[in-house]
């Protein structure tokens, strides 16, 4: 126990890996347990090939992918300590909130009367006691994603992967639900990983911040000294974040 | 004001066009049924309900085993989204669709006829076989033939919409390929259904050339052949009459309930998923399924072909009906987009005022879907056939009832090009003046041709392929290739009929591709 958490969460070791487009990413980071890291960039760098990366829906051509120091680059996505917050779709519209989040627990909804009472207890704990039975259509776009947070309550993994979740969000509503997300990963202790191109965002959230150039990780580093310590890649990229209108 | 936001002339004058033909052939039922009252009632007899009971039975055997095969062939299509052959594989299935129904009767007889080619190898191999393809059991063939691929499509379609977040939620939670199925496929599947299957339902119920050539006898008739038989053999003006009313009746209940179905609008040939491992199992039951079904859709397209290449093509395609054919295609086509051009301008241009007139331009090119072509053109036949020689009219009535048949699907292609064109331009033409043929040649048609093209092209195909009209008008004078085709099959030239039959499946084909070649061009 004490040895696992000394070990990385998670690490990216020499990770290469190419489209058929010609695009190419080449990242080499780790993460430790309870950590909070921002991938920030551009559209097109590369965040969402490293998240798929991470997650198991795409497998590397070089490098290993190792979580608490246990090689996972060929496991499925499943067999994966990882789960993964992504900006839309992260809710099955048929089901109601409960049905939903009980898929965290058993892919077949084969629910004893323990992992039932988990289910609630993790709805309750995000707000949404009252609204177990609802559908997501009848649920505020907040409300929906309450609702995956609370799955990722329940399955308790040691890396969560937000893939630009709250970015349809306002910021008011996005700043609470990132203080969720804390709130839960300091409850199971896990890495989390928040890809964003907001950088207020960024600066509200994490504690380091990985800038993503091209598929190159240009800084690591803490967020807060991003704008001041980050190359010309980050400097352009600021300046036009900047200029982007409100 | 009406300057500014353009004229509803045009979309009264296609309303009127619409009128008169619609209006003809109401005048001509109504007059049939009324001067013979008595003879109208007559009809509702034993012979009506046994045939109305086999219109019915085929249609719901025909949706079950087309919609049956077709679900899990959409499935096993979409578990498998990048294998060698599957683009090829998307692409044979939309040939059915694109085919007469005169081509594919004739492509069952090759294959499983008393002698085609299952029956001649068996033959050979010294195992004769006593096929018999007439009768139900061709007609459900035939009609699964055509409706199995494009339920598929449908449904491909649906699968086609699912996030592909839902599959890295899926493969994240750990759900095998029957949770898979439960909680990601099905349910989109589930809203389908009900849409694919009435519109297969419908168009079986409609069917008239596969159950004239396969039918075999008058225990295997539905509505539209006994429409067409009242008139041309037995001449019963009011038995007809109120058999429309019967087909009219069925045809728009089926209308009603399909009135939100939730039909996707196109099949999405590769969705970007995350890698998807398929059991071994699995794996081999998809590929057998999937090889059936291949074998299913090539193999009388494979007879009709090498049937067909036997014949003297040399003089088969200098026939006069080949022209006729053509030169009706052409007409027809131009007319259904002028239709519909004209329907889309007075559209838009009500639209903008508010007028209420907006959703009767709106909704008119549809209204043929609740008037079979068969209910057209017995109405027609009825009212002119006391004046004159049905046949004087064919052309006439041929060209504007396939043009009547392709407006919807004209009207449904052109809209969103043409209402993209105003919005872009209305305001700079008009500022600058620019109007009648100018606008039309240096704005409208370079803005809309690569919606007006398919079109052309689409309702060319439909026109060329039809028999249910020509059935109706047809002569010695006048010949359309369809109906060449249907008397060459009657006095037993067989080996002409195939080469005909693969020139027409060719023609209708070469201009299906063309349509989805520019249309694809249009999208990009």
């Amino acid at each position: 126990m004490i040895e696992t958490q000394l070990l990385p969460a998670l690490s990216l070791e020499q990770i290469a890996h190419s489209r058929p487009s010609g695009f190419s990413i080449a990242v080499d980071f780790k993460l430790v347990p309870g950590e909070k890291v921002v991938l920030i960039g551009a559209s097109g760098s590369g965040k969402s090939t490293i998240i798929d990366l991470v997650a198991g829906f795409e497998q590397p051509q070089t490098g290993k992918v190792v979580f608490a120091g246990r090689d996972m680059t060929q496991s499925t996505p499943s067999a994966r300590p990882v789960t993964t917050l992504f900006q839309s779709d992260n809710l099955f519209g048929h089901l109601d909130a409960f049905a939903n989040v009980a898929l965290g627990i058993s892919p077949s909804l084969r629910l004893g009367e323990s992992e039932r009472s988990l289910v609630d207890g993790a709805l309750e704990s995000v707000g949404l006691g009252g609204k177990r039975g609802r559908l997501p259509q009848q649920l505020s776009g907040g409300e929906r994603q309450r609702v995956a947070i609370a799955r990722i309550l329940v399955r308790k993994r040691s890396v969560i992967l937000l893939d630009e979740p709250f970015s349809s969000l306002g910021p008011a509503l996005a700043g609470e639900m990132l203080d969720l997300v804390e709130t839960v990963a300091a409850e199971t202790g896990a890495a989390v990983l928040l890809v964003t191109h907001d950088l207020d965002e960024a600066l509200g959230f994490g504690t380091r911040a990985l800038f993503l150039d091209n598929g190159r990780i240009v800084h690591d580093g803490p967020v807060v000294s991003l704008a001041s310590d980050g190359g010309e890649a980050v400097q352009r990229y600021l300046g036009q974040a900047r200029n982007r209108p409100a | 004001m009406a300057q500014r936001h353009g004229s509803m002339k045009p979309g009264f004058a296609a309303l009127c066009v619409l009128a008169l033909l619609f209006g003809g052939a109401s005048t001509g039922l109504l007059t049939a049924a009324f001067a013979d009252p008595d003879g109208a009632w007559q009809a509702v007899d034993a012979r009506l309900y046994s045939v109305v009971r086999f219109t019915l039975v085929q249609a719901v055997l025909s949706t079950f085993i087309s919609v049956g095969f077709a679900l899990p062939i959409a499935v096993a299509l979409n578990r498998h989204q990048t294998f060698f052959g599957r683009s090829l594989l998307l692409q044979l299935f939309a040939v059915p669709v694109a085919l007469p129904a005169i081509i594919v009767a004739m492509a069952w007889l090759a294959l499983l006829g008393r002698n085609g080619l299952v029956a001649n190898f068996a033959t050979w191999a010294g195992m004769p076989l006593d096929l018999n393809i007439y009768g139900l059991a061709g007609i459900l063939l035939a009609h699964v033939y055509f409706n199995m691929p494009l339920a598929v499509r449908l449904f491909l379609a649906a699968l086609g919409a699912i996030p592909a977040n839902h599959y890295r939620l899926a493969s994240q939670l750990g759900m095998n390929e029957r949770a898979k199925l439960r909680f990601v496929e099905w349910p989109p599947l589930a809203l389908a259904l009900p849409g694919v299957a009435l519109l297969v339902g419908t168009l079986c119920l409609t069917s008239f050339t596969i159950v004239l050539l396969l039918g075999g006898g008058p225990a295997a008739t539905t509505l539209e052949v006994e429409i067409y038989q009242s008139l041309r053999y037995d001449f019963d003006p009011a038995r007809a009459s109120m058999l429309v009313a019967v087909q009219l009746s069925l045809v728009l209940l089926a209308g009603l309930l399909m009135k939100n179905p939730h039909l996707a609008a196109d099949v999405s040939l590769l969705v970007r998923r995350p890698a998807r491992p398929v059991p071994a199992g699995l794996r081999a039951a998809d590929f057998v399924l999937l090889a059936a079904a291949t074998l299913f859709v090539a193999a009388p397209l494979a007879a009709i072909l090498g049937a067909g290449l036997r014949a003297d093509f040399a003089k088969l395609v200098m026939d006069a009906a080949v022209f006729t054919s053509l030169a009706a295609g052409a007409i027809s086509a131009v007319l259904a987009v002028a239709l519909a051009l004209m329907l889309a301008a007075s559209q838009k241009s009500a639209s903008r005022t508010g007028a209420s007139w907006a959703s009767v331009f709106e909704r008119a090119p549809f209204m043929v879907l609740a008037f079979p072509a068969s209910a057209l053109g017995a109405g027609w036949f009825l009212l002119v056939n006391p004046f004159v020689d049905p046949a004087s009219f064919a052309i006439l009535l041929v060209v504007t009832v396939n043009a009547a048949m392709a407006l919807p699907f004209a009207f449904r292609i052109i809209r969103p090009a043409h209402d993209l064109s105003r919005d872009r331009s209305d305001r700079l033409c008009t500022s600058l003046g620019v109007s009648g043929w100018s606008r039309w040649r240096l704005v409208d048609w370079p803005q809309q041709r690569n919606a007006i093209l398919p079109a052309l092209a689409f309702a060319a195909a439909l026109s060329l392929g039809d028999l249910g009209v020509i059935a109706l008008f047809g002569s010695g004078q006048f010949q359309t290739l369809p109906w060449l085709l249907y008397l060459k099959l009657g006095s037993y030239r067989t080996l002409d009929a195939e080469g005909l039959a693969l020139v027409l499946a060719l023609l209708c084909l070469g201009l299906m591709m063309l349509a989805d070649r520019l249309a694809r061009v249009r999208v990009q």
